[in-house]
């Protein structure tokens, strides 16, 4: 644990992912202010490299928020999405990093509740496994 | 097309820990299709690298590039700069490429990225085979286009083995039999005489086997002063 506030950049599709944040602050729920939301036009389209190059660039847990799988505006962009999550992660333990730090979820647009949890859920992570250039949790 | 797969990223991570200047060099040929060591591939490792060493407080330096082919000396030269003034040279892409600016600067350390495996095809996306082994006597013509010194886990070369199942090879349920896709073939273009055609024992000095292999064409080679006047262009 550390006082320091967790960078949490969340890559958020501008389907159901956004709509489920903008619904999430029209019904007043809130989320931590360290999480940055980067909107992308489908889950789909985050690449590996854009999750390793936030956190070469000071993030301390990445999240990328797409549509359900079997209700994809895009019809399997959420899929893709975790794959490259997936791959991200098996990088990330590869070289002694802590795979948590990077998450996959699914939203429905009429799902209020869903990105403020993502959120919080990630900054948990975060505040646990503590900054990454702190040399994080040794596992 | 040369198959080959990244390095687990920690092996990678312990070459280069000593250095500070790393220069890593992709290929844009048989390792970009295969999804090892092209472009994307080569910033993903580099930028994994980078967060391992935002974690250790370590400082080093990346450069990355991809060159057309790394096996050819005159792709190579092009980015010959970024290799000189680099304290290591990480090269994704094949052991060919690997080797070509090692054998090219042999005062440089080169390190691979890939572990290169085997020459194949892409079946589907994301998924690659192995189809030839380069005997170096191809005899496709007689099997109905499958090879059956790489697909056949024993390399048999007169139909199957005992262990052949349903079509399916004993090593590995998962792998065709070879010599039943043989059979297949030959039935489906009316050939199937050749199955009975008994095969010799194979010579095997045409491949690896009967050690390092170079081909040369006379006509193409550059006599001597072919070469200095070559070499004076560039």
């Amino acid at each position: 644990m550390t006082d320091r506030r967790p960078k949490v950049v969340g890559f958020c599709c501008e389907r159901h992912g956004m709509d489920a944040a903008v619904l999430a602050a029209r019904s007043g729920r809130q989320y931590d202010a360290s999480v940055r939301v980067i909107q992308v036009p489908c889950s789909g389209r985050v690449d590996g490299l854009h999750i390793l190059k936030a956190f070469e660039d000071g993030a301390d847990a990445v999240f990328v928020i797409g549509c359900l799988e079997k209700n994809c505006y895009y019809d399997t962009g959420s899929i893709e999405g975790r794959k490259r999550v997936e791959y991200v992660k098996g990088m990330l333990a590869e070289l002694g990093i802590e795979k948590e730090r990077v998450e996959m979820f699914n939203a429905a647009s009429t799902n209020a509740w869903a990105f403020p949890e993502a959120a919080s859920k990630m900054v948990e992570v975060a505040k646990r496994l503590g900054p990454l250039d702190m040399g994080g949790d040794t596992r | 097309m040369i198959v080959a797969k990244r390095k687990p990223m920690n092996e990678i991570a312990e070459m280069v820990a000593p250095y500070k200047n790393i220069t890593v060099i992709g290929c844009r040929s048989c390792v970009a299709i295969c999804l090892a060591g092209g472009e994307k591939e080569v910033k993903m490792a580099a930028s994994a690298l980078k967060v391992k060493n935002r974690k250790e407080h370590r400082d080093q330096q990346f450069e990355t590039l991809v060159v057309e082919r790394q096996c050819e000396k005159e792709w190579v030269k092009e980015v010959e700069d970024k290799i000189l003034g680099a304290d290591v040279v990480l090269s994704m892409a094949c052991s060919l490429g690997a080797q070509t600016i090692a054998d090219m600067y042999p005062e440089k350390t080169v390190f691979p990225g890939l572990n290169t495996g085997f020459l194949g095809v892409p079946e589907e996306q994301g998924v690659w085979s192995e189809k030839c082994v380069g005997c170096g006597d191809c005899i496709i013509h007689l099997t109905g286009g499958i090879c059956p010194v790489a697909r056949c886990a024993k390399s048999m070369m007169n139909g199957p083995c005992g262990g052949s199942s349903n079509g399916h090879c004993e090593v590995n349920l998962d792998i065709e039999c070879a010599w039943y896709a043989i059979h297949e073939r030959l039935k489906l273009q009316k050939r199937l005489d050749l199955i009975e055609k008994v095969m010799p024992p194979k010579d095997w000095s045409t491949g690896h086997y009967g050690g390092r292999r170079t081909y040369v064409r006379e006509d193409a080679r550059l006599k001597q002063h072919q070469k200095k006047g070559k070499e004076a262009v560039q």
